[in-house]
């Protein structure tokens, strides 16, 4: 099937394209050169085409993020859709964290075609493929949770990097995952106790391992396991006051580290997540105030790192994490319901409800610092725009956020007549004016995240051979003056006119038409040196035998749990 | 004034489900066109004329129109939600959901309610002259932000739960009421004339409970001040002889007050 | 013979999946390491006459027709229906489920588990509190102080004791001995007996007794000398040993979930469970009987937004319990027709509830002979999940496991059914 979309004015970062009016050729789900007479024809002209965009840090599927659904039922039903009968669109509810149907359609509405669940407990990994299974449109993948895993904190804490890269092998390959996940590394197994760390340099009680060992160890065996992705990295203190340094000492841990990856193009060894919950300054949220300003310096003095935002966005949503001292702690601190699941020998989670009132002082501040965070990093190479959703807001506010960054003048009316004073007062917002493009945007939406997560051979571009995941949205550029249309912004990317995935037209004038389109599940099919690996298994299920509560058999997700399995190759050298 | 009367035909099995039967609604529509309104019977949905006669003046503003349901509507749910001004009079029973989340205007139900009346209602006026079931003026699943204005007023007796997490807004109750009223109340007031089965209050963090009738049980997480005599509530006097508790302190930091009869209580004091 | 190993158990929430079946002839003839009751399905020693054709109830009697003819009455059932609602769930897996939820999105119908007259009321509770869990396995490593409020494991979920807080664990090496256990039941039971101390508090004083415990966790004076039936200074003894835990764990079941006050008693226990957390490490997990009553909700919940009790009558999902509950449905008349599928609510459901049941078209997804089948006008006798049919099902604590295929069969799986009225029910209302 030949298609090609005609006259549109192109963003494709990656191969340099920026707002050049040309054709995009589809043949059999890929971008080609040029397509034949024949091909379907698509007219855009007077709109912008940019490659489906890609979600690198998201909470859509899996045991904490359905419990979010599960303990709101008063967040499901403020926002509920009924039945498409002509489009066979499902039915479904969520504001802040939609059913699985629901979460397809909306980000493909918005032009995303890939998402990433970033936290998927590995014992619970049938539970995450399920719900991503459900999720129809969106190609798709997991991140395991390593950061309190008691096999990995014993392997690092004894420095034996091959044995812990051979377990992370066979735990990458039974869970379907994708990347190692580092969240609060001690902090969670503290937890088990009802307790944290502090710091990078405190342990968990009875192991011997640090949370800089962890994260040095594990960066290690990424590059040995020549991973497309680099580990993944939510820092230890997350929302604490004061908590920049213990970020930007995380950060340095594995600069040096050589850079590996064995596909796609990825040339940093950290990905920082969610930096705006990492980047405060001040002793309490009395003198709480902004550091984005020093960790956005970090990240533009040093090329080792890429970093998301986690952008509040001003709403009611659920805050959801494998970081579950820091969800305790916000339950007391909020008084709202909580949910709690430690999972045995590897991790656990949080749920609670937030309301980010622009009003207060404290969301106030946070929205600053997310703001100041993307306009400072200087180069949109280096960062993911995100709200790590739906902790800091649901990514159905993305077009918001887009609009914020492109327009002064939105963050002026913002400051001046929505936020709490404070936002300008312990931040530097006030005095940014930088605006993003809308190559800046594709950027930080499309390329960075393709290429960071290892991807970019066939996603977030449209050069021959990319899968042909295309959105257009209806604005034109010529015309257009984001920095005051920007309601015109929001709502041009909030639903594209046209979604292509894998060269299908799915969304059409910014709904559905495609709702039974299933995804592809990506995830990492390492290779390590055989002897060491079995040996390694034995250990492992001599030790998993005494303490999991299920069976070493019945641990590895069966093939029937992945429709469309896109598994990448690494191999240990 | 316009009056509205729609007099119900024969009634279906299946449950009818009306939200639309309310001023905002009919304001500015003919009589030819409040019969086209729409209304849920089962999962289809019908025309109000399916199931009503409707006649009467039509209004240009829900604030000058009166509806009058002349007859029995005991399986019709939703009459009247969200409705923010005009009346309703209800000449027979209703089903669940009279007035939810109502913010203006007045209903008034001549039989019983069932089930949730005025769920999170925001405003207004919504009298039951019969009994009404659980959950008067009770929150949403999962809300922690319930009733929170309005007035409510059951001449008859009341299920379980009702007030839960009312946030504002006053409940009379003439009759009786099953366990628990005002369970995690955080604000308003709730007076209830007759009996209680057990547990009022229980887990309120705010708000004021008066009982004139005899409480079956009572909660030992509360704190025992007393007896007072009587007492203003809400700038309401109120009088008789009271015991007075605060709580429910198995909530952090409660002010929640409850006033006991003392007549036929003496079990709930702790001496 | 043939063994087969890491079976799934299809009995009960605990979901055993170290069961070894012996197989003979493609049927499963013994099994080691299942209790009775498990050991009971395996072999089909239930007692119960299975289906091996759908059946039609004409004129009173029931007569064999084919899958298909079956498929057709069911779909045309269920889509002639104002306010049909498919009940059960609990007993087959999630594949199934999903199916389940699309047929119900697509004739509009409320969708109900089990948790209805179960852990519905924990459902409820959880909506208004949290739920703050941990899986079995922390259980067994990590808790030295168990909770068990309302449920007799000893019977209702044979191996639980046995495999979690009897079990050496990697902080508890020497097992039962590492730990104490608290039972708080009104009667004497298999379990109390083993507990270091039993409460035994009054009937239907659940919610009192919780409510004085917290006002004491706080500090407060307990009102009264005693709180249903138990001495202040015992409840404050209590209180100060649930505090002194490293790691504790609550476990609780239909004793307080249908006590009086339902889902407020779980909803004050949970919430002393999360006020716990200030002194100690504190978790929860609901004992859950059906081996995938847990599944439905969570499926229910991913596909709608809600657990269970969703109504699409509207095409948008709604959600009330009391109003949308199967047995609100059928108390209170609103049901015209009604689909049961791996669950016996003709055993288990109140009277008023079955005589609504009794004028309705029921269909039944049934593969045993039970007290539903014998109401149903049409019977759809389905492979059984865990042994002839696989799938996924989720423990009591959300631990997800696939349940196995262990021997063939030539009936058609619940998933199959479902699908092929799925399909016959979009043809019928494509033709309306
Ligand atoms: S305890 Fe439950 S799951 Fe385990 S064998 Fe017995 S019935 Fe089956
Ligand atoms: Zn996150």
């Amino acid at each position: 099937m030949e298609r090609i979309i005609k006259n549109g004015v192109v963003y494709c970062p990656l191969n340099g394209i920026n707002g050049e009016k040309m054709d995009i050729s589809i043949k059999d789900g890929k971008i080609v050169e040029s397509v034949s007479d024949d091909a379907e024809v698509f007219d855009a002209s007077g709109q912008i085409v940019m490659p489906g965009a890609v979600e690198v840090h998201a909470h859509i599927a899996g045991a904490k993020v359905n419990v979010g659904r599960m303990m709101r039922p008063e967040d499901s039903k403020k926002d509920a859709e009924g039945t498409v009968e002509a489009t066979h669109r499902r039915a479904g509810s969520g504001f802040s964290v939609p059913s699985t149907h629901m979460t397809g359609y909306r980000y493909a509405q918005m032009g995303y075609t890939t998402a990433m669940e970033a936290a998927m407990p590995p014992l619970l990994a049938r539970h995450t493929h399920e719900e991503l299974q459900a999720i129809p449109i969106l190609d798709h993948a997991a991140f395991p949770l390593f950061g309190n895993n008691w096999f990995v904190m014993d392997y690092l804490g004894e420095g034996d990097i091959d044995s812990c890269a051979a377990y992370i092998s066979w735990l990458l390959r039974a869970t379907k995952g994708y990347a190692i996940k580092i969240v609060n590394p001690c902090g969670t197994e503290a937890w088990g106790w009802g307790g944290n760390v502090h710091g990078i340099h405190d342990t968990a009680p009875h192991f011997k391992v640090t949370p800089a060992e962890m994260i040095k160890g594990m960066a290690e065996v990424n590059e040995k396991l020549r991973l497309p992705h680099s580990i993944h990295l939510h820092c230890n203190d997350l929302g604490h006051p004061g908590n920049y340094e213990t970020t930007i000492e995380s950060f340095e841990v594995p600069k040096g580290i050589k850079v590996n990856p064995a596909t796609g193009s990825r040339d940093t060894v950290v990905h920082g997540t969610h930096v705006q919950y990492h980047s405060y300054a001040g002793t309490s949220w009395r003198d709480f105030e902004s550091a984005a300003d020093i960790v956005a310096d970090y990240v533009n003095k040093n090329d080792h790192i890429t970093i998301d935002i986690g952008q509040v966005t001003l709403d009611e949503t659920t805050t959801m994490t494998a970081d579950g001292p820091m969800e305790y702690d916000l339950h007391s601190l909020n008084g709202l319901k909580w949910a709690n699941c430690d999972v045995e020998m590897e991790t656990g989670s949080g749920v609670v409800p937030f309301i980010y009132s622009a009003k207060a002082p404290v969301p106030a501040v946070q929205w600053a610092i997310g703001m100041e965070l993307s306009l400072l990093v200087k180069d949109p190479a280096k960062i993911c725009l995100t709200t790590d959703s739906p902790n800091a807001g649901p990514f159905t506010r993305y077009p918001r956020i887009f609009a914020w960054l492109m327009s002064n003048q939105y963050r002026e009316d913002m400051l001046e007549n929505k936020l709490h004073k404070w936002a300008q007062k312990r931040s530097s917002i006030a005095t940014i004016d930088r605006e993003f493009s809308f190559y800046e945007i594709a950027q930080a939406t499309r390329g960075t995240p393709a290429k960071v997560l290892g991807l970019s051979d066939f996603k977030g571009h449209l050069g021959a051979g990319a899968d042909a995941d295309v959105a257009v949205y209806n604005m034109n550029p010529d015309t257009i003056d984001p920095s005051s249309d920007y309601m015109a912004i929001e709502q041009g990317f909030q639903k594209a006119s046209m979604v292509f995935k894998d060269g299908e037209l799915t969304v059409k004038d910014g709904e559905v038409v495609n709702a039974g389109l299933k995804g592809k599940t990506f995830w990492a099919d390492t290779q390590v040196e055989q002897n060491s690996y079995n040996a390694v298994l034995k250990e492992v299920e001599r030790q998993f035998v005494k303490y999991y509560s299920i069976g070493f058999k019945n641990y590895p997700v069966e093939d029937e749990y992945i429709a469309k399995s896109a598994p990448i190759k690494g191999v240990m050298l | 004034m316009s009056e509205i009367i729609l007099t119900p035909k024969e009634q279906p099995q299946v449950p009818l489900e009306a939200p639309n039967i309310k001023p905002d609604v009919f304001a500015g529509k003919t009589i030819d066109e409040i019969k086209e309104v729409e209304i849920n019977y089962g999962n289809d949905t019908v025309k109000l004329s399916d199931f009503f006669d409707v006649e009467g003046t039509p209004g240009e503003t829900a604030g000058e129109i009166k509806i009058i349901i002349d007859g029995d509507v005991s399986n019709t749910k939703r009459i009247g939600q969200q409705m923010t001004a005009g009346e309703i009079l209800v000449k027979g029973n209703v089903s669940m959901y009279v007035g939810l989340e109502m913010e203006g205007g007045k209903i008034t139900v001549q039989g019983d309610a069932t089930v949730w009346a005025g769920q999170n209602m925001r405003g207004g006026e919504l009298e039951i002259m019969g009994d009404a079931g659980d959950y008067v003026g009770s929150s949403y699943r999962g809300d922690w932000r319930g009733m929170n204005g309005g007035l409510i007023t059951i001449h008859g007796d009341v299920g379980y739960e009702i007030a839960e997490y009312m946030g504002g807004g006053k409940i009379v109750v003439k009759g009786n009421a099953d366990h628990m009223p005002g369970v995690h109340m955080s604000n308003g007031v709730l007076i209830i004339e007759g009996n209680v089965t057990s547990r009022t209050g229980g887990e309120m963090s705010g708000g004021t409970i008066v009982v004139k009738g005899v409480i079956g049980q009572f909660l030992a997480g509360f704190k025992y001040w007393g007896v007072e005599k009587n007492i203003q509530v809400d700038g309401e006097d109120i009088p008789g002889v009271f015991y007075k508790f605060t709580g429910d302190n198995a909530i952090k930091g409660a002010n929640g007050t409850v006033y006991v009869a003392v007549a036929g209580n003496k079990h709930v004091a702790p001496e | 013979m043939e063994l087969v190993n890491n079976v799934v158990c299809p009995f009960c929430g605990t979901l055993c999946d170290d069961i070894i079946c012996k197989v003979e002839n493609d049927e499963i003839v013994g099994t080691y390491n299942a209790c009775i009751i498990g050991h009971s399905k395996f072999v089909h020693t239930e007692g119960a006459m299975r289906y091996k054709k759908p059946l039609l109830r004409k004129n009173g009697e029931f007569v064999e027709i084919s899958y298909e003819e079956a498929i057709d009455k069911a779909a045309q059932i269920l889509v002639d229906a104002k306010r049909p609602l498919m009940y059960g769930w609990s007993c087959t897996e999630c594949s199934a489920q999903e199916v389940g939820m699309e047929l119900a999105e697509e004739v509009r119908a409320v969708v109900d588990n089990t948790a209805s007259v179960c852990h519905g009321p924990s459902l409820l509770a959880v909506h208004d509190t949290g739920y703050p869990v941990c899986t079995l396995g922390e259980v067994k490593n990590r808790a030295d102080v168990v909770v068990y409020w309302g449920c007799n494991p000893f019977h209702a979920h044979p191996r639980h004791l046995s495999r979690h807080s009897y079990a050496r664990g990697f902080f508890r090496e020497r097992g039962r001995a590492d730990r104490t256990i608290i039972v708080v039941d009104p009667r004497k039971s298999d379990t109390s007996k083993l507990a270091d101390i039993h409460l035994q508090l009054d009937y239907n004083n659940d919610y009192e007794l919780v409510d004085a415990m917290r006002a004491a966790l706080k500090g407060h004076e307990i009102l009264y000398e005693e709180v249903a039936g138990i001495p202040r200074d015992d409840i404050v003894g209590a209180v100060e040993a649930l505090k002194k835990a490293q790691f504790g764990i609550l476990f609780f079941g239909m004793g307080i979930t249908h006590s009086l006050g339902k889902h407020r008693n779980i909803d004050t226990a949970i919430m002393m469970v999360q006020e716990l957390n200030q002194f100690a490490k504190w978790t929860l997990i609901p004992m859950r009987g059906h081996y995938n009553v847990n599944g439905f909700n969570q499926v229910c919940t991913w596909e709608s937004g809600y657990p269970f009790c969703v109504d699409f009558a509207t095409g948008t999902p709604r959600y009330n319990p009391g109003e949308t509950g199967s047995n609100d449905l059928l108390q209170n008349k609103e049901a015209d027709a009604m689909m049961v599928i791996a669950s016996d609510p003709g055993a288990h459901f109140p009277q008023n509830a079955l005589h609504t049941m009794a004028e309705i078209p029921v269909i039944a997804i049934e593969p045993h002979r039970t007290p539903t089948t014998e109401m149903a006008n049409l019977i759809i006798p389905p492979a059984i999940v865990g042994m002839e049919a696989e799938g996924t099902a989720y423990r009591m604590d959300g631990v997800p496991l696939r349940m196995k295929k262990v021997v063939e069969s030539d009936l058609l799986s619940d998933k199959e059914i479902l699908e092929k009225i799925l399909e016959k029910a979009q043809e019928l209302k494509a033709s309306k």
